[in-house]
């Protein structure tokens, strides 16, 4: 299961990260290094093995409706990187009509 | 004082405030003091990305007068220094990041409020590799931290900073946070004591999540008394982490005193192959020997499926480290980038903001969740989790009370020494395990090799930090001032 | 070249299946993950702590009461419940989802199984629409993409949110089938009280899954997603316009391309979304900061025994208990507020049809006018009862109860105070009744004749004259008779 180039490009996509030519080289080589150490896993047998899931196996505890919320020490104005009337703000999306476009 | 000489312990230090000997005042300022003296600084060790003097000054002031009425609390007017991926309300949270250079957290986490409810000063923010990926603090944005032992090597990682805090002296406890070793790891190539807890036992609310599933808050003690009351402090059920567990939390320091005669202590096979170097391994039988002499049995063990251990935790760790790193896009806090309209303020903010082994994390996460590839990959690296954790169920359900094993395979290498990523994930082969299975584990000095520090650990089972701690204590009384020869 | 095809051989020809997605806001006081308040009109971003902000460190931490309400609307759906549901994180990048990722279910979802009837065939047999799954998840921020020039502005009020989404099978064949289906699946989650469920505010979002086959082929064509209808009417001229448009690329010979289209009211049309294709990959994975959310096999029964009455049963015992026809029981339970307001009125006066009448008739029409909902409304039932008892037993008449009820519409006092004040109880004394009687064929004389002549058609208005000298308070039984003894 090599790593492409074509591969790199796309999950650095995914990943919102601009990659120069140069770099998304580099790092299809050392993504396929990395990757090359983890075939090992594939010869082992997993057969009805469950995979590990989080601690608490009696379950999620869930909180009262009424339980207040952790409050804030500082408003957003002190650490948000655009705000205007309270609203933050980024550039405006291309295609801004529905959620999951950017 | 140097190095290497003997340091107050938090035991004393708090006995001193405590009976009005001496003012909270006076250990920040005795603190502060040291830091200058051992050369902390930028220039020197590189210990803090941030340790406001003024502010220390100013609220030790004030904490001393403030508990004169109320019991004195547990780690009374004893300075101890955060990893900087541990949200606090004055210092700047960076995370080693130039992403998040000047963000003060608008919360603290939940540890930070224990220590802060027990008396403990926070002592300033410790460098780290960025966003806890790295094991040798050269990953930081605000350049390496250099161990205080030995300066032109490392002091392991990503918790560098906290172990070189206490390791130099200037403080008695620190926090660190381990999700492969990132707490015993430093620990021991800096020569102190150092505690990853069961999975669940100290909150995660308000440490900056690398991995969720491995993360944990750990303590560096200059000795294991000190991380004792360091992990008794912050330990316990916290309702706003969901994976917290809801378990009493025992006084670790009483384990101090109890005999470990008849203790069954494990000695896997896998932690000790035959590449092992020599005197290491020398090192550790020493150990051995000495908890023998008090009456330990030592059995040698199995762990069948330890050489998986690291395949396994750089598919999981990365993987989960891709989705709790998307929210550094630079839309609410952080550092924010310009590029070529949303999209572009994304790339521009995440490329630049990021370094370069948490933009390899990030892509390899990306790429082991992505369609096609999770079954592959994430599914099953969780699948032979299982089974890495299965071995520690089997040993410790057969008998063992707690296993015993080198830290790390050599001592602190030399700075820019490792450039392959790859062998440098390899420098936790011996820690990864621990974070997979979810068990308890601790480092403590057992010894020097050409000067430089050798840790041996104890793992224990699930909830079961007082044994490792009972085994520890022994060690670190049998050993004496040859811990660190 | 062949001859034009009419619109109903096209109909013929082929079919629709749609399939319904639904999001729906849970009715909870903080949301799902963190105690902040769910309460509407917030100013931008005051309703946000450091977990719905997705601060670096912060962590969900679960509402019980959401799991709840979650598991009410899966019941009543008549899904399987399961015991053990799992988290899982929804990777992607949008400025208003503050994580990266949303928090949802994927392989391991609350509830599967149910399924909701939207009417019946001419057999009999029920018309009904698959459930596939129940799943619990967190809503998005707001993007407002117009308010500044060359910025959007995101308030994050609405992050944490908790929502149920309810996924359909594709069994609907038509516009009004879906049409149906929202507004049969509106009506049961108003009545489990678990969401305010309103189109226009945003509780209830609809998105459709639309294809188009030949009538008689079994297998699916291709669908198309559809977004942005804001109303079950904008639900259903999508689809019509949607499927015309596939079938009319399919005439042609022409493939359809799985894509997401836009609804756009204002024109009537639909258009292809303009974001990437292939650049979905959600990456799901189980939510590592929550373990598995177990629920006991007793919880969930409990859960099941006590659900509010569905409508369906409520209206099988308006039937049976109210003997009303099937229309009235459809207006009478078009609300679980109006329903009860009903059957407290009912319960207080022994006759259901009057009852009926009167809240079907006088109270809905009060409500339409002021555009007040059934909750709001200053007549309790137990008054609006009590008019009735008094016009039952003649204190009243029908003309002057219905001034009552206008008063006690305007006061909120009860019936028989309203009649004592205004003098609206009904006059039986002979003598004030012959006197206004003699005033009117006084006021009337042509009238008069014509009806002593024999055009007794005149009776009514005669007497609706005296009604009106009386103010309403005559007996209109008794004048028909002294009329008919006056002029013969």
């Amino acid at each position: 299961m090599a790593v492409t180039l074509q591969d790199v490009q796309h999950i650095a996509g995914l990943a919102r990260i601009g990659l120069s030519p140069a770099h998304a080289a580099t790092l299809v080589a050392e993504l396929n290094t990395i990757l090359g150490h983890m075939e090992v896993l594939a010869r082992v047998d997993t057969e009805g093995v469950q995979p590990s899931t989080g601690v608490g196996a009696g379950g999620l505890q869930s909180r009262s409706d009424s339980s207040g919320a952790v409050p804030l020490a500082r408003s957003l104005d002190a650490f948000a990187p655009a705000l205007r009337d309270g609203l933050l703000l980024v550039p405006r999306l291309s295609t801004h009509e529905s959620t999951e476009d950017a | 004082m140097s190095a290497g000489t003997p340091r107050t312990s938090a035991a004393a230090l708090r006995a001193t405030v405590r009976d009005g000997s001496v003012t909270t005042g006076a250990t920040v300022e005795e603190a502060l003091q040291r830091a200058h003296d051992v050369k902390a600084g930028m220039d020197g060790l590189n210990i803090f990305v941030s340790l406001d003097e003024s502010f220390l000054m100013d609220h030790a002031r004030g904490a001393a007068t403030q508990l004169a009425d109320t019991e004195p609390g547990a780690l009374l007017g004893v300075p101890v220094a955060l990893k900087d991926n541990i949200a606090s309300l004055h210092h700047p949270t960076t995370c080693g990041s130039r992403l998040l250079k000047g963000y003060v957290s608008p919360y603290e986490a939940t540890v930070v409020t224990r220590l802060r409810a027990a008396g403990a000063v926070p002592f300033g923010k410790t460098n780290m590799d960025e966003f806890a990926m790295g094991s040798s603090t050269e990953n930081s944005a605000y350049g390496p931290t250099r161990n205080p032992l030995a300066p032109d090597r490392a002091p392991g990682g990503s918790s560098g900073g906290s172990a070189a805090a206490v390791a130099a002296g200037i403080v008695p406890i620190a926090l660190g946070s381990e999700t492969g070793g990132s707490v015993r790891q430093p620990a021991a190539f800096c020569g102190v004591v150092g505690v990853k807890p069961t999975y669940g036992r100290v909150s995660r609310f308000g440490l900056v999540a690398f991995a969720s599933s491995l993360d944990q808050v750990g303590v560096f003690g200059t000795t294991v008394d000190d991380a004792a009351r360091g992990l008794r402090v912050i330990a316990g059920h916290d309702p706003l982490d969901a994976t917290s567990v809801d378990a009493p939390v025992p006084d670790y320091s009483a384990v101090a005193t109890r005999s470990i005669e008849g203790m069954v202590i494990g000695r896997p096979r896998e932690y000790f192959p035959e590449t092992l170097d020599t005197r290491v391994r020398a090192r550790c039988a020493a150990a051995l020997a000495r908890l023998e002499a008090q009456g330990a049995v030592i059995r040698d063990v199995s762990l069948p499926h330890t050489s998986l251990a690291i395949p396994v935790y750089y598919i999981i760790a990365p993987a989960e480290a891709s989705s709790n790193l998307a929210r550094f896009d630079g839309v609410r806090f952080g550092v924010r980038l310009e590029g070529d309209g949303l999209r572009g303020m994304y790339e521009a903010t995440r490329t630049r903001g990021f370094g370069a082994e948490v933009l390899r994390r990030i892509l390899l996460g990306t790429y082991v969740l992505s369609a096609g590839y999770y079954d592959a990959y994430y599914r099953k690296a969780q699948q032979v989790r299982s089974l890495i954790a299965d071995d520690f169920t089997k040993v410790f359900s057969s008998g063992v009370d707690v296993l015993f094993t080198p830290t790390t395979p050599t001592p602190a290498f030399a700075l820019g020494a490792i450039s392959d990523p790859y062998e440098m994930y390899m420098s936790d082969i011996f820690t990864v395990t621990a974070n997979l299975a979810g068990v308890p584990a601790m480092s403590l000095p057992i010894g020097r090799i050409d000067g430089l520090p050798i840790g041996g650990q104890f793992i224990a089972p699930h909830f079961e930090e007082e044994r490792m701690f009972a085994a520890a204590f022994a060690l670190e009384r049998a050993l004496g001032a040859e811990a660190h020869r | 070249m062949t001859a034009p095809v009419t619109a109903d051989a096209r109909l013929a020809a082929w079919e629709m299946v749609v399939g319904l997605e639904v999001h729906c806001q849970l009715k909870t006081r903080s949301k799902a993950f963190c105690g902040c308040s769910t309460a509407y009109g917030a100013l931008p971003n005051t309703s946000t702590c450091p977990v719905c902000l997705g601060l670096p460190g912060a962590l969900p931490a679960l509402n019980g009461h959401a799991v709840e309400l979650a598991a009410r609307a899966a019941l009543a759906l008549q899904c399987t419940v399961h015991p053990v549901s799992v988290f899982a994180r929804k990777n992607y990048f949008y400025p208003d989802l503050p994580k990266g990722y949303q928090i949802s279910q994927f392989d391991q979802p609350l509830a599967t199984g149910g399924h909701v009837d939207i009417g019946v065939r001419a057999d009999g047999s029920p018309i009904r629409v698959g459930v596939t799954r129940v799943h619990m998840e967190e809503d998005a921020g707001k993007s407002i993409h117009d308010r500044y020039p060359g910025v959007t502005a995101i308030d994050l009020n609405r992050a944490g949110v908790p929502l149920i989404e309810i996924v359909s099978e594709p069994d609907m064949r038509s516009a009004e089938e879906a049409g149906a289906y929202l507004r049969v699946l509106k009506q049961i989650l108003e009545y489990m009280a678990v969401s305010d469920v309103s189109m226009e505010e945003g509780s209830l979002r609809v998105d459709a899954n639309v294809s188009a086959r030949r009538r008689g082929q079994t297998a699916l064509g291709t669908k198309t997603e559809v977004k942005n209808m804001n109303s079950f009417s904008g639900v259903e001229r999508a689809l019509e316009v949607e499927f015309w448009r596939q079938v009319g690329v399919l005439e042609q010979g022409g493939t359809i391309q799985q894509q997401t289209m836009l609804w756009d009211g204002a024109s009537g049309e639909v258009r292809p979304s303009r974001t990437k294709e292939g650049s979905h990959d959600y990456r799901y994975f189980p939510e590592p900061d929550l373990p598995p959310l177990v629920l006991s096999t007793d919880w969930i029964r409990i859960t099941g025994e006590n659900l509010p009455e569905l409508p369906a049963d409520r209206r099988i015992r308006f039937v049976r208990d109210y003997r009303l026809g099937e229309y009235d029981v459809d207006v009478l339970t078009a609300s679980p507020d109006l329903a009860d307001y009903y059957e407290s009125v009912a319960r207080a006066h022994d006759d259901p049809k009057a009852a009926a009448n009167w809240v079907m008739g006088e109270v809905l029409a009060q409500l339409r006018s002021t555009g007040q909902g059934i909750d709001e409304f200053c007549v309790r039932p137990q008054d609006l009862a009590q008019l009735l008892n008094l016009l039952r037993d003649g204190v009243v008449s029908h003309t002057a109860a219905k001034q009552v009820f206008a008063r006690m519409v305007a006061t909120g006092d009860p019936p028989a105070q309203v009649a004592e004040r205004e003098g609206l109880i009904k006059v039986d004394d002979d003598a004030q009744l012959a006197g206004w009687l003699d005033d009117v064929i006084a006021e009337h004389p042509l009238e008069a004749e014509r009806y002593r002549a024999g055009e007794k058609k005149l009776q009514g208005v005669l007497i609706g004259a005296v009604m009106k000298k009386s103010k309403g308070r005559a007996d209109p039984k008794k004048v028909a008779t002294m009329l008919g003894e006056r002029l013969h």
